[in-house]
């Protein structure tokens, strides 16, 4: 959304567009931070079963998950620096990295997941339900919806980087005009951000 | 407004600050061995804040931004600390 | 002041040739004005949806037990009645019309920020407020929630919810495109010159508002989403049967949904701010002073949303903590109406039709608020929550509030929008019938509430007949006025007088620009200096 100016009006405003992004960036932010409030009371009710509940998870899995989102972080910050050094080459390197890193994400997402299902662990499944307590039932259902919406995030981040990638490899997106990167860029540090909370929080209660 | 100061941020940089993240990653893993009671939700939250200062400071450039848009979101998250605290004088005065 | 000569051969944006010749000219426009428009046509069609839905509620009241429907045929129709109302009119009411045309012409540019994320947002609007009526039209049972879609009977209901609640997340997105529109569009794109605190008053309410529909809507959005989750999944979030808390929903909802009060009367003042200095030919009087309200309003209004919880079982703590900060945001409220009532003083008053709105607008407006207060004490909020009387002050506020300064608005704005003025002596009637039917039909519900009367029953106690007599009455009274006010504005868009640049002799920018105004709005961009400023008579 933060490109459409750019075609109807003669004048290219970077800082509106950055604006733009950082405002959509807020309500993000406001819209997980709802999920945070309900996580954190729900916590602050059933600290036991949270503790429970948080070992079953896998600390191996969302380490590494974590390590993946940095690195990708990395690499999408880079390829800011390196359009604006005009080496297209390399900034369609760290992009093609940063997708990948998004995939392989994804990947260890779904098996992780897989892996709760095969254990009967799934939002209202009879063994969640009938075998639980409430504490824990809070706990997964908190847990699917927050790393799902954050999957979702990542779907969403990776095709507005494949749009810049594409943007870039046409050349409308150029040390000139790298709003629409820089913003791909802003969104995906978002996503990040998140995680970093999601992380500890569902991950490393004892 | 001309974008004449778009700074370019060296790639070391952001090698030093992924540095920094990972080991604070890990150092907030070997936290949960630690037995420290209620206060390791405490000590998880400090370094997920550290870090996302780190992220927001050096990956999404709020350093070389205008300072306006480092008050919005310093007053963004300061509501979202005011709606969990009024939020909790229900729960925990309950 | 350096002002845009209007120049003759200019062509008009109702009659801009572009790429799109017929509808296509006007759907796939990114022109501001025009999809300002196609927001007023949009809400003016789902208005009187709700008003039907409104006046059926008033005649099953007319008499005690059934008359014209069942309990849950009337529960539906304040369910639809207030998801149509809420989400699809007052809260994008003000900014989606008024402020799409006229901010960026109030700031001296020629669009907003973004104009293609502008028309994108009107079509989501759209497709949210066809996901609702979906759930009106089809599945099995109209839902019957209420508006705020309390948990845990919303994913306990066999009716069809689930479009109705994801129409209501849509719409949502819509408000929050419009919000960070606005926001950038202030920011960026203000004329040369003009300063913040040279900014009319108008846009100032845009930008306070635009701020609460960013960071209030996803909070409901992601509450919406999980309700609709837990009627699909069963995650148990809210749950009391897997261990959820249903109170958490009410707060959840409710740090959007106050707030979203501030979202529908913050543009409906700054419209009222726009009139009253036009019609009392005299510089605002406290602008700073407003302009502070304002934000102070948007922000403050954003953490009393425990109000509408006080017998929900919350603790005392919040409970007086909510009523302590109900009361301070009355005071920027009050701050305003003084300025109001100051500005009026001395100047030289042009009782025309938007004055008489915006006269009306305070007096209602101080009822509803006044009345806010009783529910914003603990001790009378007890006594009264839940019946009549909190009906008859949200409809103060947000009808009396919202729709007079909407009504005020389009009668100021219309010579501007269409180049042509209306029927004055029909807009006179069409204004007194309307404003005598609206207090008929609510101030009834004040008696009635303090009597005891529920809201949201069919029925009733036999004492309480003569009241709800009195109160349909008004109910045919202000249709009969709204339906004048309709059949006016429709008509003299197309026959009215042609209006002149400035019929009101208005300062601010929008009147320095043809009527209607050109596509582009200004030929050059004006430009502000020292000693202008929106308010200079």
């Amino acid at each position: 959304m933060e490109n459409v100016t750019q075609h109807s009006e003669p004048h290219y405003d970077p800082e509106a567009s950055k604006l733009g992004m950082w405002l959509f960036i807020f309500t993000e932010l406001l819209l997980f931070g709802g999920l945070f409030i309900v996580y954190s009371i729900y916590r602050f009710l059933n600290p036991v079963a949270f503790q429970l509940a948080g070992e079953e998870l896998n600390v191996v899995i969302g380490a590494i998950n974590t390590i993946i989102l940095l690195v990708s972080s990395m690499t999408i910050a880079m390829s800011t620096t390196a359009l604006q050094q005009k080496n297209k080459k390399l900034t369609l390197f760290l992009l093609i990295v940063t997708v990948v890193l998004a995939l392989v994400f994804l990947v260890n997402k779904y098996f992780e997941w897989g892996t709760k299902f095969h254990h009967g662990i799934w939002p209202g499944s009879p063994h969640l339900i009938n075998d639980m307590s409430k504490g824990e039932i809070l706990f997964f259902g908190l847990y699917f919806v927050m790393t799902g919406l954050h999957a979702l995030h990542i779907i969403i981040g990776m095709i507005f980087i494949l749009v810049a990638l594409k943007r870039v490899q046409k050349g409308t997106v150029n040390a000139d005009r790298p709003s629409l990167l820089e913003n791909a860029g802003l969104y995906w540090h978002l996503v990040d951000l998140i995680w970093i909370f999601l992380f500890p929080l569902f991950y490393l209660i004892h | 407004m001309e974008k004449e100061k778009h700074h370019i941020v060296p790639y070391r940089v952001y090698f030093y600050i992924l540095l920094a993240l990972i080991t604070m990653t890990f150092m907030s893993i070997g936290l949960v061995h630690i037995n420290l009671g209620g206060y390791s939700v405490l000590g998880a939250l400090i370094f997920s804040t550290i870090k996302s200062t780190l992220v927001l400071t050096w990956f999404m450039h709020l350093k070389f931004d205008e300072p306006f848009l480092r008050i919005m979101v310093v007053f963004v998250i300061l509501v979202f600390a005011a709606l969990l605290f009024i939020t909790y004088l229900d729960y925990f005065f309950r | 002041m350096q002002t845009a000569v209007p120049i003759l051969h200019e062509v008009s944006y109702l009659e801009y040739k572009g790429k799109y010749k017929g509808l296509f000219s006007w759907i796939l426009s990114t022109d501001h004005k025009r999809i300002g428009l196609m927001y007023m046509y949009a809400m003016m069609t789902f208005f009187l949806i709700g008003v039907m839905l409104g006046l059926a509620m008033k005649l099953e009241l007319i008499a005690p037990g059934r008359t014209i429907m069942g309990p849950q045929t009337y529960n539906a129709l304040f369910t639809v009645h207030g998801v149509i109302m809420i989400f699809m009119i007052v809260i994008p009411g003000l900014p989606a019309v008024f402020g799409n045309f006229m901010l960026p012409i109030m700031i001296g540019a020629k669009d907003v920020a973004f104009p293609k994320l502008n028309l994108l947002s009107w079509y989501i609007y759209m497709t949210g407020s066809i996901l609702v009526i979906c759930s009106v039209l089809f599945g099995n049972g109209i839902p019957d929630t209420g508006w705020t879609f309390y948990a845990p009977y919303s994913f306990k209901t066999g009716t069809n919810l689930l479009p109705a609640i994801f129409g209501a997340f849509v719409l949502g997105f819509a408000s929050i495109l419009t919000g960070l529109n606005f926001i950038v569009t202030i920011h960026r794109m203000r004329c040369p010159g003009m300063t913040w605190l040279k900014m009319p008053l108008f846009a100032w309410s845009l930008y306070g508002t635009a701020w609460i529909q960013l960071l209030a809507t996803p909070v409901v959005g992601i509450t919406l989403v999980l309700v609709a989750l837990e009627r699909i999944f069963g995650i148990g979030v809210f749950d009391p049967a897997l261990g959820g808390d249903p109170v958490l929903y009410q707060h959840l909802f409710w740090i959007y949904s106050h707030p979203a009060v501030y979202v529908m009367i913050l543009p409906a003042m700054g419209a009222i701010s726009e009139i009253i200095p036009t019609f009392s030919q005299k510089h605002i009087f406290g602008y700073k002073a407003i302009v502070a309200s304002t934000i102070a309003i948007a922000f403050v209004g954003y953490f009393v949303w425990g109000h509408h919880m006080f017998t929900s079982g919350m603790s005392g703590t919040a409970q007086y903590t909510f009523s302590i900060l109900t009361f301070i945001v009355a005071i920027p409220s009050a701050i305003k109406v003084f300025n109001w009532i100051s500005t009026m003083h001395k100047g030289s008053i042009n009782p025309d039709i938007p004055f008489l709105w915006a006269i009306s607008f305070i007096f209602v407006f101080m009822i509803g608020g006044f009345s806010g207060l009783v529910l914003g004490a603990l001790a009378t909020n007890v006594y009264v929550h839940d019946t009549a009387f909190v009906v008859a002050h949200f409809h103060f506020i947000v009808f009396g509030g919202v729709g007079f300064a909407f009504f005020g608005a389009i009668h100021y704005w219309y010579p501007k929008m269409f180049g042509r003025m209306y029927d004055k002596a029909w807009a006179k009637i069409g204004w007194a019938f309307f404003f005598v039917g609206f207090l008929t039909l609510y101030s009834p519900m004040f008696y009635l509430g303090m009597m005891g009367m529920p809201r949201r029953y069919y029925d009733y106690l036999p004492e309480f007949h003569a009241a709800n007599i009195l109160s349909t009455l008004g109910s045919w009274v202000m249709a009969f006025g709204l339906l004048i006010i309709i059949i006016n504005l429709f008509r003299s868009a197309k026959n009215g007088a042609i209006a002149p640049m400035n019929p009101w002799n208005g300062k601010t920018l929008e009147w320095t620009v043809p009527s209607p105004p050109p596509t582009e709005n200004f030929e050059d961009i004006p430009v502000y200096g020292e000693k202008d400023g929106p308010y200079e008579y």
